[in-house]
């Protein structure tokens, strides 16, 4: 009982702060991971999805052979309830999405008839032997022509193709803006996908022992996946248990309720038996078609100093088919008009949003989700400003960055910045890339004849915002209080339960970090539960940038919870004095002596005897509740910079340097703050130079093998240099931020302004539309002036341009 | 998705391969590497009743001389070639094509003859067997043998002469000697793609061969013959951006001017490597960006 406390595992630091490898790193690296499809049960069974060849058309026969009843299914066959999210934004239209098409089909790929049979290619062989009979119907493969439909809607009991209107307008009058230098721009960003490595996968099984109904999913929120299928199949929660193993890849498109998961949990109810569903590469490029499509028209109000007095802008989202449960698509025009004014300071600001009902598949939020393209909007603008005025667009973000002496300041769209120096990242950033240098660079002709650009991009990140904000945006789940369970084992270890799951965001990880930061039990003694319904308290889950803060934050109060408990049994054990008690490392120390966590569990659990008689009789578990004490949102922000060489004969864009100065208040891990932040770039960079679904007159995707689809690869992502700035948040514990989707949101801007610096030079048209496809760039290098690109050699710094930049047509 | 389903052989002898081909009934396709058929079967485009395993047969896997030419076994892997497992084909010209092809798991199981077979536009050997003037060895029915080159080959993309039980057993290429000059320029969106644009130039005084070819064209690769000819005269000199982009409009009617640029520049940057260069081929792009970190 005096022993020494056991020499913790590790000698290094493992508390906040510190640089811990990840836990879950290990079984990932051995193969040993567990997912979906690893899975195998006795009488499983693999299923196939009919999905649709036509964008818009009715359903008038499906003919579903005598010889496969039992092993075909259709709407028809299913009692359950369609996917309906709901929202009390205005003029918003709800979509019912049935779990297998019901009377018309409304994208390419969207599911019709599920078939089982023992293995995938067998279920596949099944579906063709299904004939269905279509009537074509008009096809909107375009916002445009959505917009302009009057009949033959896309949800035929609309007023309109259009799910939601927003409109933000503040103290904008264009009478009282005395503005020398007005600026116009569009820029668009293609539809995409997400391409998680692992696709959707969901496994449902009838637990007879539980008598429920087990879904294993590969889902960010499993709980929410819980509430979602037992509305939809009319259930109880309790015969429900949703469980999300290792999951390869989510980013978004795995945060709703998914109609796969309904079809399978259906199959698994009725039939009592195992059911199993993997999506494979062709379905995800067809059907997951479902991302990033906005466009932007914006006229920027100046001064000639490139101060910015006001923004006017119409913002257009493809939403696609229907509307996702339970964040609903009004989740992206919300987070446009909401996000589109950036960290700048300026007073007028008018914004019309439209989200447009097509025949793609429905609009799913992805990493990022608006900001990506509201950064790309804003900061070509702030760009475009530059150029117009003659100043480098440095010079310009510097005037109209939130200053830090203005914090907490509320902008123009009533975003609530809470911390942070959003200029000193700037010039960090620009420190970084050397951008005098770079300058110099410019000035004279590469000796392999490319051309270098320089871009930056600023942007603040709304994280783990909460309650007030989701029940703004009126959507049928708000995320409330996170909870957190930990439980001192009888061997001093803890064990950690939280709702939200990890999936790449290394929580078993920082999650022990912060419990050894409070607890001092080493974090090798640390397991974090999570995943599963049945052995987690509630969590909407994992999204928004929310994990840390929220249930991070649930586990520190749970941990503080506990702390006075251990001492109080500690001083006890001790024969100490409370008041000279103190819990540190592990252990309880009073003067010289000490008794670990180990031996405080084991009185608790083993011999009682020994403890005090008012011992809290909570024990040494404990649940709490938590959400920080501001909840619309941690402002994480960051300044990306990089250099671009242009090659004239090719049009490919090397990204030569890359940097990013990010401040997401205190890291519990900085090495999972930057993996976090490389891995979001490569997405980012996908979107600017690579990714894009295309979709011909009659809404077929053009681009549904990885033949036609291209991906960065790890020749094309750069090494990136990554500066911290830690502004701890004054609401959050420990100070800190989300941060998990930032990497995803500048890409795009920093590297359009880069290789707009080059075409400017050239007086060639600048781009703006995603991705930047050689192709797209040789075309706007095409425009340029022959004068101007043979003065390259000759630079001097950038002229004052009195015409208007004309857009590269593509 | 899955393939449907399909008998499968795997015969090691160049008889028993033919005579599967051959066979009565069932319309049997022959698979080297399948990195072209197994993508086709798995997405259901096609569906033979019958696979014919070649990628084991024996007198496809050899690589010999004959004269001052190479024959190469039709079932010789690209990773093959790229590690120098065949001495005759190492510092050959081959050998720099076969280690940029896709990605190195391709190149495992990818073979000449498949790739030839499958004649995709955008593909290394069409494009560089066109330039070096390769000649394609057929084995048929009855023991039947012809040779083509791949210009009388491939009709178009995907289009070829074979015809049901045929099987390519062979490509007959030039040696390359201290004399001949060689270039490979091909631009990929991506390391590993399929180019955009690519262009083979080969020179050969001994045989008195010029020839440049333009690949990834969406056709059968053309021939710019009289650049290749004015090379072979004056050398470098009649190698300028004016002959360049007349070549290319010559050859490629068919493109607007931004398109032709992105040939124009496969055609300099290929003539740049075989006309001045002291390697054959230029370095890939990747191993170009490590040295630009710093002016």
């Amino acid at each position: 009982m005096h022993d020494k406390p056991p020499a913790p595992k590790s000698a290094a630091p493992q508390g906040v702060g510190a640089r811990v490898p990840r836990k879950e790193d290990i079984r990932h690296l051995m193969g040993k991971g567990q997912f979906v499809g690893d899975m195998s049960m006795p009488g499983l069974c693999e299923v196939a999805f009919l999905r649709s060849p036509l964008a818009h058309a009715t359903l008038d026969r499906i003919d579903v052979p005598e010889s496969l009843a039992g092993k075909v299914f259709t709407r028809e066959h299913m009692q359950v309830r369609d996917i309906v999210a709901d929202s009390t934004l205005p003029t918003y239209q709800r979509s019912a999405q049935p779990p297998l098409a019901s009377g018309k089909v409304r994208f390419v790929g969207e599911p019709i008839a599920m078939a089982v049979a023992a293995s995938r290619a067998e279920a596949e062989d099944l579906i063709e032997e299904l004939n269905v009979d279509y009537g074509e119907l008009p096809v909107y493969a375009n916002t445009e022509s959505a917009l302009a439909a009057t009949d033959h809607l896309v949800h035929e009991e609309w007023r309109d193709n259009v799910f939601v209107t927003l409109k933000a307008d503040r103290d904008f009058d264009v009478a009282a803006i005395n503005a020398p230098v007005i600026v116009r721009r569009r820029v668009e960003l293609a539809r995409q996908c997400m391409v998680p490595m692992e696709g959707k996968a969901v496994l449902a099984y009838w637990d007879h022992r539980d008598d429920q109904l087990v879904v294993v999913s590969a889902t960010q929120v499993p709980h929410m996946i819980r509430t979602g299928l037992a509305e939809c199949l009319e259930m109880d929660q309790t015969k429900i248990r949703v469980i999300s193993p290792d999951v390869g890849g989510a980013f978004g498109y795995k945060c709703v309720l998914q109609q796969e998961e309904v079809c399978i949990a259906w199959l698994a109810k009725t039939y009592k038996r195992p059911f199993r569903y993997l999506e494979d590469r062709r379905e995800h490029l067809i059907a997951g078609a479902n991302t990033r499509e906005h466009s932007y028209d914006m006229t920027a109000y100046a001064d000639r100093d490139g101060r910015l007095l006001a923004l006017d802008a119409h913002i257009v989202i493809d939403g696609g088919a229907y509307s996702v449960w339970p964040f609903t698509i009004g989740l992206e025009p919300g987070q446009a008009t909401g996000n589109l004014p950036g960290p700048y300071d300026f007073q007028r600001y008018r914004c019309l949003t439209q989200c447009v009902a097509t025949n793609k598949p429905g609009f799913v939020p992805y990493r990022g989700v608006a900001r990506t393209g509201v950064c790309f909007a804003i900061e070509l603008m702030m760009d475009a400003i530059a150029a117009e005025v003659g100043r480098e667009p440095w010079d310009v973000r510097l005037l109209n960055l939130v200053k830090p002496e203005q914090m907490p300041y509320v902008n123009v769209a009533n975003k609530h910045f809470d911390s942070g120096d959003y200029p000193a990242s700037l010039r960090r950033a620009l420190e970084m890339i050397d951008a005098p240098a770079i300058r110099a660079r410019q000035a004279h002709a590469e000796r392999d004849g490319r051309l270098i650009g320089l871009g930056v991009a600023t942007y603040t990140e709304q994280s783990a915002h909460g309650t007030s904000v989701f029940a703004a945006w009126g959507t049928p789940v708000i995320p409330g209080y996170d909870q957190a369970g930990v439980k001192v084992t009888p061997d001093g270890g803890l064990e950690i339960r939280v709702g939200v799951h990890s999936h790449g965001q290394g929580m078993e990880t920082t999650f022990a970090q912060i419990a050894n930061e409070i607890l001092g039990v080493d974090v090798e003694n640390i397991r974090v539960i999570h995943g599963d319904t049945g052995q987690t308290p509630f969590s909407t889950g994992t999204y928004a940038s929310r994990s840390l803060v929220m249930s991070g934050g649930a586990v520190a109060q749970a941990c503080k919870e506990l702390a006075p408990r251990i001492l109080h049994i500690g001083a006890h054990l001790l024969k100490a004095e409370l008041s000279t008690a103190e819990l540190r490392a592990g252990a309880v120390w009073a003067g010289d002596n000490s008794v670990g966590i180990r031996d405080v569990a084991q009185a608790w659990y083993i011999n009682p005897q020994t403890l005090p008689a008012n011992a809290h009789v909570g024990g040494l578990e404990t649940t709490v509740g938590y959400k920080p004490k501001v909840d619309s949102g941690a402002f994480t922000y960051a300044t990306h910079a990089a250099v671009v060489a242009v090659d004239p004969g090719t049009g490919e864009v090397e990204i030569l340097d890359y940097v990013v100065v990010e401040d997401c208040g205190t890291m519990v891990n900085p090495m999972v703050v930057e993996g976090q932040t490389f891995g979001g770039i490569a997405q980012g960079l996908g979107t600017a130079l690579y990714e894009e679904t295309p979709y011909d007159e009659n809404a077929q995707p053009l681009a549904s093998t990885f033949a036609d689809y291209v991906m960065p690869g790890a020749t094309e992502v750069p090494h990136i240099r990554i500066d911290h700035f830690e502004t701890p948040s004054p609401h959050t514990e420990f100070g800190a931020k989300g941060m998990g989707e930032g990497g995803a949101i500048a890409p795009p801007a920093v590297i359009y302004n880069a290789v707009n610096d080059v075409l400017r030079r050239l007086n060639a048209p600048v781009v703006n539309r995603t991705p930047l496809t050689p192709a797209r760039l040789r075309h706007a290098l095409a425009g340029a002036n022959s004068a101007a690109a043979d003065a390259v050699a000759t630079h001097s710094a950038p002229s004052a341009t009195v015409q208007a930049e004309v857009e590269a047509q593509s | 998705m899955k393939a449907a389903r399909f008998d499968y052989s795997c015969p090691v002898t160049l008889s028993d391969a033919l005579a599967s081909l051959q066979g009565a009934e069932a319309v049997a396709k022959p698979m080297a590497g399948s990195q072209s058929l197994g993508p086709m079967l798995n997405l259901r485009l096609a569906r033979p009743p019958a696979v014919v395993d070649v990628s084991r047969v024996a007198e496809m896997r050899q690589v010999e001389r004959r004269g001052d030419r190479l024959r190469v076994g039709a079932a010789v892997t690209h990773a093959e070639i790229e590690d120098g497992v065949h001495e005759l084909l190492r510092g050959h010209p081959m050998q720099h094509v076969a280690q940029r092809i896709a990605y190195r798991a391709v190149r495992n199981r990818g073979t000449l003859g498949g790739s030839l077979a499958h004649a995709d536009p955008a593909a290394d050997w069409v494009v560089v067997c066109a330039g070096l003037d390769a000649r394609i060895e057929i084995a048929g029915p009855q023991q039947a043998v012809r040779h083509e080159s791949v210009q009388q080959f491939m009709a178009g993309a995907y289009t070829t002469s074979l015809q049901e039980g045929e099987l390519i057993v062979a490509v007959d290429v030039p040696a390359f000697s201290a004399d001949s000059r060689f270039g490979y320029y091909k631009f990929c969106r991506k390391t590993g793609e399929f180019a955009e644009a690519s262009c083979v130039a080969w020179f050969d005084p001994a045989s008195r061969t010029a020839r440049i070819v333009l690949g990834a064209i969406d056709a059968t690769p053309r021939s710019l013959t009289a650049l290749a000819h004015a090379c072979a005269k004056t050398g470098r000199s009649a190698v300028t951006a004016a002959s360049i982009r007349s070549a290319v409009a010559h050859a490629l009617p068919e493109k607007d001017d931004v398109e032709r640029h992105l040939y124009e520049t496969a055609v300099t940057r290929c003539l740049d490597q075989a006309l001045n260069g002291a390697s054959p081929v230029a370095e890939p792009s990747f191993e170009r960006k490590a040295s630009e970190i710093a002016p």
